[in-house]
């Protein structure tokens, strides 16, 4: 397997140099970062029902779930503070980092943030509006990025923000890249594993088709992860009695720093007008007479297709 | 049965269940075969607060309800009883501290254990002492400020793989059972050290080893209450651990009767379903009747220790004896029900069936829990 060791940005030759036992001391500063995951609420299921009329998803009687690639995502945020956690305690202590969890959607969404919480989660935002409704991925970026910069302004810095690879409904894999190109920010899809934290840098490995490749990303960063990045962690008994109770953010359009024609369909560049399964025909014949008869004329129908 | 469980309960029941199915069903075939200890489940389990569940809240814990106990350790048993055994075993070696330790003592063990941070085990059966436990040979003699402990503990549960050790041993051997004592015995103390690792019948992922004490030296304060209380102590302990054997009975025996209807819906013999001939469906009715009967006891006898009764002894005792008898009969009928399919090591149901067994054994055996029930009986009449 082939292993690039590449710089990302410009801004890189800043951040610190890699860590080693020699300058150990000098790097011992205490890291706080507060980490954004993106999560989104998806139906249950992969046989995605669609209203023929408003051509929106059905969502009557299917259960919704989080969006499983988003759990690897929760999964590594948490990790990432724990690991923060770990390293800090080395010496210094300060503040703690904090992870936030914000989705975009109907009220019932509301539901994935708490799972998020009892999974190590603080915070949970939700954005939900009846003018967000029928969002594509541009509508959907931009108004994670106007909350996002809300969320900087009473957090307090967002170094790092975490989407999943891609959605079960939706599936476009946009929202990631184009919340980063909202705001102005390096992106990094695919990865594969976290191998450094740092104040100023993350060296990450991605996962591509036939190959690794290893990056140091200036923060702040978006960045992606793949399914292999972790296994997503069972519920705490505490985390989900904090997530039973707690409080979770509701912003609306008017809470954000949007005009109306800005967000949901008003705001999108594209609308989905169709979604439908392309029509195959299948033709079947049944072959009868013994076994060896049936090999026989199994043997000729597949050659005469050419399939062998 | 509806349980009227709390929202709390139903969480320890959601996310032990949530561990038995996404993390120890994939894995419990090759744990069995490989005799492998389950280490990453075990942090895993940590991680969602199970072993907390053992410990009161004053010490880092979430409440030391045998009850929240039983729920969780039902649900791990569902997955695997190897695992399971791996959990209860370690809340069986921090009981003695919960019930008779100093404030100091459960000041300094408690919080690592309730965050599962450390694992116990507890250490009573002897070659010789088994079912006689005031038989044990064990000693422990003062030598200022330190007991130095000699002799061998066998079939230690979580042995090599615990970090504390309740270990029960003789403090003067002319006063018979009034003569033991209890200890904490860290691992890694020198003078002790492990003897081999057991090859079992069934709960092949949990370890069962050797404990050596050779001049082992632990400081005084290590001594749990006072000296010729341990006797006591193991029984106080015992009583309340043994709604848990119960609880792991129940579990084996309801994921065989679940895999039971699974198969007998879909094997197909003489053109129908097997589930359509009556003596299947009989077996299953009285599989299902046999554990809801288990669970009810086992949960009546686990709320009743958490009321704070004082004589728990026999419905404790009763708990354990009917639920792990019905979870070897109910497994034997597994197999029964899969035909020669139960018979391979393909399917689940030899592997509860090989588990099932154990919780007829440890803890006491069903012979000894009758004798106390009976002592009981003629005690009270
Ligand atoms: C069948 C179908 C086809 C569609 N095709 C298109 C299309 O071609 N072009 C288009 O612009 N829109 C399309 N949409 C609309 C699109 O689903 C929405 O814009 C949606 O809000 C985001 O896109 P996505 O689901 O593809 O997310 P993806 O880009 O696949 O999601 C990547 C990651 O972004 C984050 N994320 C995505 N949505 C949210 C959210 N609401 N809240 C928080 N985080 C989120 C998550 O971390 C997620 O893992 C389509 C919708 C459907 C149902
Ligand atoms: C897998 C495993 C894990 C274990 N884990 C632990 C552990 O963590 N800690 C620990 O201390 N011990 C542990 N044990 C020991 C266990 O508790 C003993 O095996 C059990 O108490 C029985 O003792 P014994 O095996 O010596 O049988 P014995 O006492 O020799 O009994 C043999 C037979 O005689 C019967 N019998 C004995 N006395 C009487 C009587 N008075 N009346 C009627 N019948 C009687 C018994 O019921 C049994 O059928 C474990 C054992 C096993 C197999």
């Amino acid at each position: 397997m082939r292993q690039i060791l590449s710089q990302f940005g410009t801004d890189c030759d800043s951040g610190a140099a890699p860590r080693t036992m020699e300058n150990w001391y000098e790097h011992r500063e205490m890291i706080e970062i507060n980490i954004v995951v993106c999560i989104k609420q998806v139906p249950g299921t992969t046989e995605i029902k669609i209203d023929p009329q408003t051509n929106t998803l059905i969502r009557e009687g299917i259960e919704s779930i989080i969006n499983p690639f988003d759990t690897y995502a929760v999964e590594e945020a948490v990790r990432i503070k724990e690991r923060i956690a770990q390293q800090s305690k080395e010496g210094f202590s300060g503040p703690e980092s904090k992870v936030i969890a914000i989705t975009m959607g109907p009220p019932q969404a509301e539901n994935i943030l708490r799972e998020a919480i009892s999974v190590g989660v603080d915070i949970g935002v939700l954005l939900s509006d009846r003018a967000l409704a029928g969002a594509d991925t541009l509508a959907t970026s931009f108004t994670l990025a106007k909350a996002i910069r809300k969320l900087e302004r009473e957090f307090g810095k967002i170094s790092l923000i975490l989407c999943g690879r891609q959605t079960l409904d939706g599936d476009t894999g946009q929202v990631g890249p184009e919340l980063a190109q909202q705001l102005n920010l390096p992106c990094l899809g695919y990865v594969i594993e976290v191998m450094e934290i740092d104040n100023k840098y993350f060296k990450l490995k991605r996962l591509m088709e036939d190959r690794y490749e290893v990056f140091r990303v200036p923060l702040p960063a978006v960045i992606s992860v793949s399914k292999g990045i972790n296994e997503p962690r069972v519920p705490s008994l505490r985390g989900a009695m904090r997530a039973k109770s707690a409080p979770i953010t509701v912003w609306r359009v008017s809470d954000l720093d949007v005009k109306s024609e800005e967000v949901g369909l008003s705001g999108s560049a594209t609308q989905v007008i169709k979604v439908f399964s392309p029509h195959i025909e299948r033709q079947s014949e049944i072959f009868t007479g013994d076994v060896d008869t049936q090999v026989e004329k199994l043997t000729q129908k597949l050659q005469s297709l050419g399939v062998v | 049965m509806d349980y009227f469980l709390s929202d709390e309960q139903k969480m320890i029941v959601d996310i032990a269940r949530k561990i038995a199915q996404e993390k120890i069903v994939p894995v419990r075939k090759e744990l069995d075969e490989k005799e492998e200890f389950p280490h990453e489940i075990i942090k895993e389990i940590a991680r969602a607060d199970l072993f907390a569940l053992f410990v009161p809240e004053e010490y880092g814990g979430l409440g030391g309800r045998i009850f929240d106990v039983c729920l969780a350790v039902e649900e791990l048993s569902k997955g695997c009883l190897g695992v399971a055994t791996s959990y209860a075993a370690s809340g069986l070696g921090f009981l003695p501290i919960i019930i008779s330790g100093s404030e100091e003592q459960k000041k300094k063990y408690l919080s690592d254990l309730a965050s599962g941070k450390k694992l116990a085990a507890f250490g009573l059966t002897e070659p010789d002492a088994g079912s006689d436990a005031s038989a044990i040979r064990t000693s422990a003699v003062l030598d200022g400020d330190e007991y130095v402990l000699n002799g061998t503990k066998q079939w230690i549960s979580n042995g090599g793989e615990a970090d504390i050790y309740t270990i029960f041993a003789m403090t003067d051997k002319t006063k018979g059972a009034r003569g033991a004592s209890t200890f904490i015995v860290e691992k890694g103390t020198p003078g002790f050290s492990f003897g081999k690792k057991e090859e079992k019948l069934g709960i092949r992922a949990s370890v069962t080893r050797e404990l050596i004490f050779e001049n082992c030296r632990i400081p005084r304060e290590n001594l749990i209450s006072r000296e010729g209380m341990g006797f006591i102590i193991a029984m106080r302990t015992l009583d309340k651990a043994r709604p848990a054997v119960g609880a792991q009975a129940v579990g084996v025996a309801q994921a065989a009767l679940d895999e039971s209807i699974k198969f007998a819906k879909t094997r197909h013999q003489f053109g129908v379903s097997i589930s359509s001939f009556q003596s299947i469906q009989h077996m299953l009715a009285d599989m299902a009747t046999q554990i809801e009967a288990a669970r009810a006891l086992v949960y009546a006898a686990a709320k009743m220790i958490d009321s704070g009764a004082k004589e728990i002894s026999a419905a404790s005792s009763m708990a354990k004896l009917f639920a792990s008898d019905v979870a070897m009969k109910v497994t034997i009928d597994a197999v029964q029900i899969f035909g020669g399919y139960g018979y391979m090591r393909e399917y689940p149901v030899e592997k509860m069936m090989r588990d099932a067994k154990i919780t007829q054994i440890y803890e006491g055996t069903n012979q000894i829990q009758r004798n106390i029930i009976a002592s009981h009986l003629l005690k009270s009449a």
